[in-house]
């Protein structure tokens, strides 16, 4: 049995944290009720990171957790201790692209900005980070496994036709540089 | 994005996530994905004191095999039971069951024995689970103990675990030889809790009469309900058409769903049949053998 059982336990109303952000090391004071998307926005400023349902449904918040994609708005930040987060702001350098930086676009990006994929934009940062988990999985997935990918993704403003359009152009694209 | 002050710990062994929880009974939660706890703070509906955060203790996330069961650590994410492959291969159905779970992001953060634990009526786990005839181990001050899954489920998110118990994991049988499996659910959108689900899950013998049958619906009963009628009828049979839309009428009958926001009593009632149906379809095709008659893994509409 732990020290639990008989002292009485300290309860740090703060802790800590230390995670690697967008490929950098990044220190932060949290408290354990803190939600990873609150220490993101407030604490760090990383604002791309957006708030919207708050119950997980949405995916405007998603951020990667060492890869995987996460709601953010549904994870303490306590739990990215010591782990990596990425950002849609890391997705260029996350693929390890030669030459890319944090603020370099990803193909998905330019596949969105060719497709004129966002309208207001508030959903972009989590359709793109889902997007690009998906590919890291599957890198050849049909347009119906695209829609079913993103299906946990809402957009208000689109329809969705060009998001899933310009994902799947993102694959074409992709599987000529395969062939060529 | 603002939850209420808790108190939070992480221990780093059961025994002393017990004794936390047996310090503080009802003001305490077990937090492991928190994909439905921390939604349930974040609405004010539940405003625990303290969270004993179980994700830091070593060993809870393992998926064991041997020939007969499966078992499934309570961490384990959804995510891996939907990707495991020795997981696939001696439960299949659990395996299709995971990706009509909630979002990708749900997926890789909720975990198996919070689903159990949480128990919400139409959640997909509880409903395999309960099709299975699984067991769920819990550990709590007295030890460890096995609770059959009927056993398990009390009530509507209520469930025979102790203020000081946690769930450690769940125990399925293995799939057998001319065993089949089906699933099937009505949703609204991707995603969301299903308004009626169905598992079937049928043995069969050489002569293709049906010698285990077990059909288990959710979302129309305060958890996943057995239709021990539509089994009955099933026991000894060919597993015909006919045999198997007699099963889904006495699916229809034998379920007694109430009216909510999101149908009606009526509608669940038939939508109950339809996914019966469906899902005994897939069970009767997978247990023959023929798995391109099975289609996709589950059927969803």
């Amino acid at each position: 049995m732990s020290a639990a059982a008989g002292a009485p336990r300290e309860w740090p109303d703060r802790v800590a944290l230390r995670f690697a952000l967008n490929g950098r090391a990044v220190d932060a004071w949290a408290a354990p009720h803190d939600t990873l998307l609150a220490v993101l926005r407030d604490t760090l400023g990383a604002t791309e990171v957006k708030y919207g349902c708050g119950e997980g449904v949405c995916g405007t918040c998603t951020v990667l957790l060492d890869g995987a994609p996460i709601n953010a708005c549904l994870t303490l930040g306590v739990h990215a201790q010591g782990r990596t987060i990425t950002t849609v702001r890391g997705l260029a350098a996350a693929a390890g692209a030669p030459g890319t930086a944090a603020g370099d676009m990803h193909p998905l990006q330019r596949a969105f900005v060719a497709h004129e994929a966002a309208q207001c934009g508030f959903c972009t940062p989590g359709m793109l980070l889902t997007a690009y988990a998906l590919l890291a999985d599957h890198p050849h997935p049909t347009r119906a496994e695209i829609r079913t990918a993103l299906g946990g993704n809402l957009c208000r403003c689109t329809g969705y036709t060009r998001i899933v359009d310009a994902v799947e152009a993102c694959v074409r694209a992709r599987q000529g540089g395969d062939r060529a | 994005m603002y939850l209420p002050p808790f108190r939070y710990v992480a221990p780093r062994t059961l025994d002393e996530a017990i004794a936390l929880l047996r310090e503080h009974g009802d003001d305490a939660k077990v937090l492991a994905g928190g994909q439905s706890l921390l939604p349930l703070m974040m609405l004010g509906l539940a405003r625990p004191g303290v969270l004993v955060d179980v994700n830091g203790i070593p060993g809870l996330d393992r998926i064991e095999a041997d020939g007969d069961a499966v078992r499934v650590g309570a961490l384990v994410r959804h995510r891996a039971v939907e990707t495991d492959p020795r997981l696939r291969a001696a439960c299949p159905v659990l395996a299709d069951a995971a990706p009509l779970i909630g979002n990708i992001r749900v997926r890789h953060r909720g975990t198996v024995g919070g689903s159990l634990a949480h128990a919400d009526p139409a959640a997909e786990v509880p409903l395999v689970a309960t099709a299975l005839g699984a067991t769920v181990e819990v550990r709590g001050a007295g030890g460890a103990r096995d609770i059959p899954v009927h056993e398990f489920f009390r009530g509507y998110l209520e469930t025979a675990l102790g203020p000081a118990e946690v769930v450690t994991a769940l125990r399925l049988p293995a799939r057998g030889p001319r065993m089949g499996y089906g699933l099937a659910e009505l949703v609204r959108r991707s995603g969301d809790f299903a308004t009626v689900s169905a598992c079937a899950v049928l043995g069969l013998d050489g002569g293709g009469r049906c010698t285990h049958a077990a059909v288990a619906i959710g979302g129309v009963g305060p958890s996943a309900l057995r239709m021990r009628g539509a089994e009955r009828l099933l026991i000894g049979q060919l597993p015909g058409d006919r045999t198997l839309d007699d099963a889904a009428d006495a699916v229809r009958a034998e379920v007694a769903p109430e009216s909510d926001v999101h149908a009606s009593a009526d509608y669940r009632r038939a939508m109950a049949r339809v996914m019966a149906r469906r899902a005994l379809g897939a069970a009767v095709a997978r247990a023959g053998g023929e798995s391109r008659a099975a289609g996709p893994g589950a059927v969803r509409s």
